[in-house]
């Protein structure tokens, strides 16, 4: 499942409940990614989506991800609009029958959403405001896939 | 009429997100001259290199036919989540 949202989410909330009623998963591996102040550098990030055509692209990354790994269920939940240092911004959840699909899957999704999903994400600061393009290490992450 | 998206700094350039073109252009080419004759700018920006185009959501390349009530998005490189 995927969702976007522009509200806080608990992290620890949706992994509780992406575990609950698994009576034949062995392995729910997750990662939580938070947004960073830059030590004061920035003040919030504003990520902008495609509506519509952002959660098509990601669901075509979680297909993948499905067809590569051993996979039971995945959930992909990403903010939108504003955000605060240390609030999440991407949830990522995977269940398998065993534990290395589920880590694997979690890297690769994280990988691919780091490089390829369609967000705009502007950094704001007490110094103004840009707009950030791919570090060329995202591209060398998702390298190590192909 | 056409929709026009602008995203990420495109839109800060342009200074709006949406606007209604009417009546709809008829091709790729002609909306790109239409919004350049307005903003020169805009319209350079546009046709840098790195900026996609997504016709009623799905990514196009090169040049395209319109149709009346069509969705055009100009898509500058992703930032990634």
């Amino acid at each position: 499942m995927i969702e976007l949202t522009d509200q806080p989410f608990d992290p620890g909330a949706r992994l509780s409940d992406f575990c609950a009623g698994r009576t034949e998963t062995g392995a729910v591996a997750s990662f939580t990614g938070l947004a960073r102040a830059e030590a004061g550098g920035t003040t919030r990030l504003e990520l902008e989506a495609y509506p519509g055509f952002t959660e098509r692209q990601i669901g075509e990354i979680a297909r993948a991800a499905q067809a590569r790994f051993d996979l039971q269920d995945l959930l992909i939940v990403h903010r939108v609009g504003e955000i605060a240092p240390g609030e999440a911004i991407v949830f990522v959840a995977c269940a398998a029958p065993h534990r290395r699909a589920a880590f694997e899957a979690c890297d690769y999704l994280m990988d691919y959403l780091k490089s390829r999903a369609p967000f705009w994400k502007k950094e704001h600061g007490p110094e103004g405001a840009r707009w950030i393009e791919p570090r060329a290490q995202d591209h060398a992450d998702i390298a190590r896939w192909s | 009429m056409a929709r026009v998206l602008l995203f990420g700094p495109l839109r800060d350039l342009a200074g709006w997100r949406e606007r209604v073109l009417e009546p709809a252009p008829r091709s790729l080419a002609e909306l790109r001259e239409r919004l350049a004759h307005e903003d020169a700018a805009l319209g350079e920006a546009l046709a840098a290199p790195g900026v996609q185009v997504a016709l009623n959501q799905a990514i196009v390349r090169g040049e395209a036919a319109l149709s009346p009530g069509c969705e055009v998005a100009f898509l500058p490189p992703m930032s990634g989540g």
